[in-house]
């Protein structure tokens, strides 16, 4: 086990961690956030900041996250820079979380914000390692626990062996917006953003852009949707496998009919994929990070990117009428489509940004130039 | 674009400081890359010591000044196609830029490949910055560019003081400085315009984050953020005078990608094409930010963001220049992923910069907007202690890391943290244990609270420590210490144990570091990558370590450590030499250092690198995990030689001289009894125990005398000492004398002229050498000595009697590998004063000059592949002449004068047909400019100036104006040398030394100081520190002095030949 004083109390007391995965391995710790325990897919991220922001985003949900860069937390939590409402991963695994967050933002520790919110931590990992085992093995589930009393190692490991694979669920159904909401109400073009499990960057990029934006449960159909007449239509990212969500896919499957302008971003991407007649498939480990290449089909250039997926559109998959709009750069696969006459198109990558770099927030102009 | 066949490169020259070894890492990348596209490559660089000017690299290369006029007879001669200008620091830009102006470049029809010089224009000239970033609404610091003192002072007045002058065009930040009232203003204001025409007055950002990018863009306009840093030290220290970690730690996701977005809109909008530096102060209270600076260019920064995330940027930067865009390029450590990416790291660097002010008496060690540093480390880890703490070992200045050190004493901790000097890191420390807290040292030092909380962690486990004796440490403490980067010597002292007693406690503990690989996209794809760390928060090795796969094995070859005055580039030269002769023989290779500056730590060089300490407890943690076929230790000057025994009584096989040797030519009184057995003289010497032992030595063996102290209290360790009442105030002030620091003492032999011999020997016996003369007397260190090779005035029978001590030495030593005498001669009487048992300063000087790889013999030598080669190189037709760099400017209140100490921050050697063509070259390589009319001279002394007497004829026979200070003027007048009186300040007189020097009217000042009387403040200092704050040119050694004015005499400008090296046969 390896040793992180950061986390000690004032008291000098300490809380043990166990991470069991599915494959048997077993990674002790020290605890940090909650007592308790969580089990889930686990998956890496090579992000070197924006670590709250990425607690938040609901596509973590049913995941536990390893934050592969070792210092964790260090300009503390900001609840003005959250992408929900509450951390959305299953539990989080680090090197080293900062007990002494440094910040004019900071109004809590990440440890403790993450205990208020019931998520367990385990630090003192060697998230290198962990990371190279699961690039290449791919994802595996695991149980994480925290106690501050005795852990019990080897009813861990059984455990963890029977835990689910949450994207055998329907993660989206989990959480999407309980009701509308409505954000910008004044605005002259309405866009409906359907929510799969919406970072609020989303919908800053557009009330940033003078729109209002009604937030609709990921169940609406396209009905309901038409009914507020907008002028083009959002599907947001989410967690899980996009095949599980039949609803969001069978609304653009009929928006897509209407002609209004389309944009998909992550899970929303691949929903799109899947309505047009594509495919999706399971990445081996996924892309979770602040800096992924993407290039543009038929330009020469390349944008940096942050992402957040484990499944992937097969390009190779899709309808006449519709072309591979971005690609990898480092491994090739899709990372956009576009309908090749009519404003509808999706990224799998995050152009809102947050965390991340910003560099193809343009796709928002582009969408609402369409959505005029 | 029609493709170029043909470029023209322009080095940067000299190692000075602000612009250092890291642009022979941009310049070799940049021709590697340029060869990878086929071109032909044409080089200019005088600095002899680097890689990129060795054989193998740049198809032609021009010893010669990177100065206007020579690049252009280079260009007329060459007709290259295409010209580079950013891989050369600020002297190329400089160079590029005139050349541009001056209309050379557009005669030749030869463009700038990369940034055009428009676009760097903007960068350099503030009022063209600021209006280009305020086009496209970003911010830069309120600030007016003024002409003259009274235009800066009313521009201070409606921008409000505290003000920062800064000089536009101007390395490292020379001649700016922070002013808190209009007369503190007024003086900074006339420092600056000596520095540049135009100087910015600018709003005062103190107390604010300065954060750093470094960006790549392409001509198709991809443009990436491959790194950010942030500096430990907030604004108000220059970038490289602060400590600096990667990637940044205090900044939110939105603050990063903010800055991040300017840089690429700013580097867009300016029309980058290549590589950008870009500078930011952060406000921490609400996040508003200034754009501080751009450089277009390669710089000290790209170098530290290179080896940081292991992103070649020089290489990438060469080939955007040629018009490569991004996405075609590929990531050269994975192989498989992009070059249009940015790195994602897992682990953090630490730099600290490396300072050497203690060589300097007169130098304020306070740090500030300046840069004073000669060199930096770069640590990584896994935590922020562990790096720091293993940066503040590389530094090598004594310390053990943050804490459980012994030699420092803070008188005023406050004062240290408010107004920090270049111990500030280690006074925090200090403090933390002296019970301030972390919001009072932040209000002090405006030092973000996280980092000082991390230093408190340190501090705190300390504490820890120490409470366990006389108990072993637990377990758990001792992986809690090892991941907070103590060292085995740290926890032992702080335990009252010894380093062998931990090490052995934490093998038994199981507490070995993990081996991790740098490899730009932390994990998420495999990759090759040979780039490699050690830390304590890992438990598990990303390589495997085995042994051989069939061919010979691998060799362990250790690094040279930090950049600092006395080991530079050359000892670069020297490890990557060598780790190229071993691969060409098979061998695998295993290269340790820790210097970002480098060549060696390319990770192209060896097959695997670690970027980690060369302490003893690291390079056996290495040596045990890999196991190679030995340590090569004799090519990176004293760091790794002073780890020789240590190493070898631990197991380790030290390939080479045997190291029982080594320590005989090292332990003085050894070495001293291995003469007297061979016959060979020495100066007399002895080691004292008491101030009275020591005056009584003085006065039998006679003044004056050359004096070691052990301990050092204040200014430069070694002095030359002419009688007992300046021995007194010598041992009274500078030094301790006392049973556990003795001093040595021994004769110093006046008007002695001094030899080298660099050799290497083969079990023994010599199989190449080279006798190199200085041409200043005995009494000038060598590393600032100017060099002669082949030697122009020895008598064939010193000559021999060099060689027959050396092959005599080599014999007794039983020496395998490289080697360097020193000797004094007078009179064909010849004394040894010194030997060392690797590789010396002057290795590539030789090696280049008389075309024999002394580095490759001495591999051969070592790996017993050796034959006989007994390369002499009296029988050149062209001389070599090796003249040192100094950095004087930088350093206010240094004496530019030349002693026992070293000074001299870097060399340049150029060739010439015979030594006055040579040496004219290599002076004017130095930055010295030839003088047009005027001379001032002042000469201490009745025996020199009778010396100088001839040389003063000669000048004002050669048409120049005299100008010279009362006794010299006197003298020289008695013996008709025409001169005017110049008095001195204090003699509140006119004409005056300060107005004529401040005035430009006089183009050189020879200033020979009296060697007896160079103790306190004199007049003939201040008029030397005058000379050097107004970019006078000035020469301080009377046999320098002669040699300029010979060489004047013998040669016109005109007469120094454009020739590459391989032309000199």
């Amino acid at each position: 086990m390896l040793y992180c004083s950061e986390i000690r109390t004032e008291d000098g007391h300490i809380k043990r961690a166990i991470l069991a995965l599915a494959d048997g391995t077993v990674l002790e710790g020290l605890g940090f956030g909650a007592a308790a325990r969580a089990g889930g897919e686990v998956v890496f991220n090579t992000g070197t900041a924006g670590f709250p922001e990425s607690l938040t985003d609901p596509s973590y949900h049913g995941q536990i996250l390893c934050q592969t860069y070792p210092l964790v937390g260090n300009c503390g939590v900001d609840p003005g820079s959250l992408e929900s409402e509450r951390p959305r991963v299953a539990g989080y695994v680090v090197s080293e979380v900062c007990g002494h967050p440094s910040h004019a933002t900071s109004r809590k520790s990440l440890g403790a914000w993450l205990e208020e919110n019931g998520v367990p931590g385990i630090a003192g990992v060697d998230t290198r390692a962990l990371t190279k085992r699961l690039r290449a093995r791919g994802a595996v589930t695991g149980l994480l626990a925290v106690s501050d009393g005795p852990l019990g190692a080897a009813r861990l490991r059984r455990e963890a062996r029977a835990v689910p694979d949450p994207n055998g669920r329907d993660l989206v159904a989990e959480v999407t917006t309980p009701e509308i909401r409505i954000y910008n109400p004044e605005a002259r073009r309405t866009i409906v953003l359907i929510d799969c499990g919406v970072k609020m960057g989303i919908v800053r990029s557009l009330t940033r852009r003078g729109v209002a934006v009604v937030r609709v449960p990921a169940g609406t159909g396209a009905d309901r949707v038409l009914a507020f007449s907008p002028r083009g239509v959002v599907v947001s990212n989410g967690p899980g496998d996009p095949e599980r969500a039949a609803a969001p896919i069978a609304a653009v499957r009929r928006l897509l009919g209407e002609g209004l302008p389309l944009f998909g971003i992550g899970l929303g991407h691949q929903v799109l994929a899947l309505a047009a007649g594509g495919r999706t498939y399971k990445l081996k480990s996924g892309h979770r990070g602040l800096s992924q290449p993407c290039l543009e089909e038929g330009t020469k250039r390349c944008r940096i990117t942050a992402q957040n997926h484990g499944f992937a559109v097969d390009a190779a998959s899709l309808p006449a009428g519709w072309a591979g709009w971005f690609r990898n750069a480092n491994d090739g696969t899709n990372e956009g489509l576009r309908h090749k006459r009519r404003p509808v198109f999706g990224v799998q990558f995050q152009p809102e940004a947050c965390p991340g770099p910003a560099d193809t927030e343009f796709l928002f102009d582009l969408f609402l130039e369409a959505a005029r | 674009m029609t493709r170029p066949r043909k470029a023209l490169l322009l080095g940067s020259g000299a190692l000075k400081i602000g612009e250092a070894g890291e642009f022979d890492y941009s310049g070799s990348q940049a021709i590697k890359a340029l060869k990878e596209e086929g071109l032909e490559v044409v080089l200019i660089n005088p600095n002899i010591a680097t890689i990129q000017t060795s054989e193998g690299m740049a198809d032609r290369v021009y010893f010669l000044p990177v100065t206007p006029a020579f690049v252009e007879k280079v260009i007329a001669r060459e007709r290259p196609q295409a010209l580079l200008l950013s891989f050369g620091g600020q002297t190329a830009l400089n160079c590029g830029v005139a050349l541009w102006k001056n209309g050379v470049l557009a005669r030749y029809r030869l463009p700038v490949l990369g940034t055009p010089v428009e676009a760097i224009e903007k960068t350099e000239d503030r009022r063209l910055f600021n209006r280009a970033l305020a086009e496209i609404g970003l911010k830069t610091p309120r600030g007016i560019a003024v002409r003259t003192v009274e235009a800066g002072l009313r521009a201070a007045a409606s921008i409000g003081y505290p003000v920062m002058a800064r000089a536009a065009y101007a390395l490292g930040g020379k001649g700016s400085g922070i002013a808190g009232s209009p007369r503190e203003l007024r003086d900074a204001l006339r420092r600056a315009f000596t520095a540049a025409p135009q100087v910015l007055v600018e709003e005062c950002l103190e107390g604010w984050k300065e954060i750093e990018y470094e960006v790549v863009r392409d001509r198709a306009g991809n443009c990436v953020a491959v790194c950010n840093m942030e500096n430990f030290d907030p604004m108000g220290i220059h970038t490289g005078e602060s400590i600096v970690v990667a990637p940044s730690q205090t900044l939110t996701d939105e603050e990063s990608n903010r800055l991040r977005a300017v840089a690429i809109r700013a580097v867009g909008h300016l029309g980058v094409v290549g590589e950008c530096n870009i500078q930011y102060a952060l406000n921490p209270r609400d996040g508003d930010y200034r754009v501080i600076e751009v450089n277009a260019r390669l710089s000290r920064s790209s170098a530290l963001a290179s080896k940081a995330t292991g992103y070649p940027l020089a290489f990438v930067a060469a080939k955007l220049a040629l018009g490569r865009i991004l996405p075609e390029l590929s990531n050269s450590i994975t192989k498989v992923t992009s070059a249009c990416f940015e790195p994602a790291l897992d682990y953090l660097v630490v730099k600290i910069p490396r300072w050497d002010l203690k060589k300097f008496g007169r130098v304020s060690k306070k740090i500030g907007s300046e840069m004073k540093s000669v060199g930096e480390v770069m640590a990584v880890g896994r935590s922020f202690e562990e790096a720091v703490q293993k940066a503040a070992r590389m530094l090598q200045v004594g310390v053990y890391g943050l804490v459980a050190n012994e030699n420092y004493s803070f008188r005023s901790l406050e004062k240290e943290l408010r107004q920090p000097t270049d111990e500030r890191l280690f006074g925090i420390a200090e403090a933390l244990k002296k019970g301030f807290s972390v919001d009072r040292i932040h209000r002090l030092t405006r030092i973000d609270r996280w980092f000082l909380h991390k230093i408190k962690s340190v501090v705190d486990c300390e504490a820890r420590l120490r409470a366990c004796r006389p108990r072993p440490v637990p377990p758990g403490l001792l992986r809690e210490a090892k991941e907070k980067g103590f060292s085995d010597k740290q926890i032992a002292l702080l335990t009252c144990s010894t380093e062998l007693r931990v090490r052995a406690r934490r093998k038994e503990a199981r507490l070995v570091p993990a081996v991790k690989q740098i490899d730009t996209l932390a994990a998420e794809y495999p990759a090759r990558t040979n780039y490699l760390y050690a830390t304590y928060h890992g438990r598990e090795d990303d390589v495997p370590f085995r042994n051989g796969d069939g061919g010979p094995g691998k060799v362990m070859v250790l690094g040279s450590g930090s950049y600092s005055i006395g080991s530079s580039v050359e000892f670069d030269w020297c490890c990557v030499n060598a780790a190229l002769a071993l691969k060409k023989m098979g061998y695998g290779t295993i290269m340790v250092n820790y210097n970002p500056e480098t060549v060696s730590t390319d990770y192209d060089i060896c097959d695997r690198l670690y970027f980690d300490e060369l302490s003893f407890e690291r390079v056996l943690d290495i040596y045990e995990k890999e196991r190679p076929l030995g340590v090569l230790l004799s090519m990176g000057g004293q760091i790794p030689n002073n780890i020789a025994l240590r190493c070898h009584n631990a197991g380790v096989r030290v390939l080479g001289t045997p190291p029982a040797s080594i320590d005989r030519a090292e332990d003085r009184y050894k070495f001293g009894k291995l003469l007297d057995e061979i016959g060979v003289d020495q100066p007399e010497w002895r080691e004292l125990r008491s101030v009275a032992e020591a005056k009584r030595f003085a006065r039998t063996i006679g003044y004056p005398v050359l004096i070691r102290p052990s301990y050092v209290l204040s200014g430069a360790a070694m002095s030359v000492v002419f009688g007992q009442g300046h021995l007194d105030r010598y041992l009274e002030r500078a030094s301790r004398v006392s049973p556990e620091y003795p001093v040595v003492i021994s004769k110093f032999i006046m008007n002695a002229k001094e030899i080298e011999l660099d050799a290497v020997a083969d079990r023994g016996e010599v199989v190449a050498s080279a006798i190199v003369e200085h041409v200043e007397n005995a009494g000038v260190h060598s590393g600032d000595a100017t060099m002669v090779l082949p030697p122009q005035k020895l008598y064939i029978e010193t000559i021999r009697r060099v060689r027959g001590i050396g092959r005599e030495i080599a014999r007794a030593l039983e020496i395998t590998g490289p080697f360097n005498i020193q000797f004094i001669a007078k009179d064909n009487a010849i004394k040894v004063i010194e030997c060392n048992l690797r590789a010396s300063r002057s290795f590539p000087f030789v090696s280049k000059v008389a075309r024999a790889n002394f580095v490759e013999l001495a591999v051969a030598a070592i790996m017993g592949r050796g034959g006989p080669n007994r390369k002499t190189t009296l029988d050149l037709n062209y001389v070599g002449v090796k003249a040192p760099q100094f950095s004087f400017s930088r350093l206010k209140g240094a004496d530019p004068v030349s002693g026992v100490e070293m000074a001299s921050t870097g060399e340049v050697a150029c060739l010439g047909e015979d030594v006055h063509e040579a040496y004219l070259k290599a002076i004017l390589a130095t930055g010295f400019t030839l003088p047009k009319k005027t001379v001032l001279l002042t000469v201490g002394g009745e025996d020199a100036k009778g010396r100088f007497l001839g040389s003063a004829r000669a000048l004002a026979g050669l048409g120049y104006r005299i100008f010279a200070t009362d006794k010299t003027s006197a003298f020289l007048k008695e013996n008709g040398v025409p001169n005017t009186r110049l008095f001195k300040v204090h003699e509140r007189r006119r004409p005056n030394i300060r107005d004529h020097i401040a005035g430009r009217k006089i183009d050189l000042v020879i200033s020979i100081p009296n060697p007896a009387k160079r103790i306190e403040y004199n007049s003939a200092y201040k008029l030397r520190r005058l000379a050097v704050d107004f970019s006078v040119p000035i020469l301080t050694n009377l046999q320098a002095a002669d040699l300029f004015v010979q060489a004047l005499a013998a040669k016109r400008p005109s007469d120094l030949q454009v020739k590459h090296w391989a032309e000199y046969e």
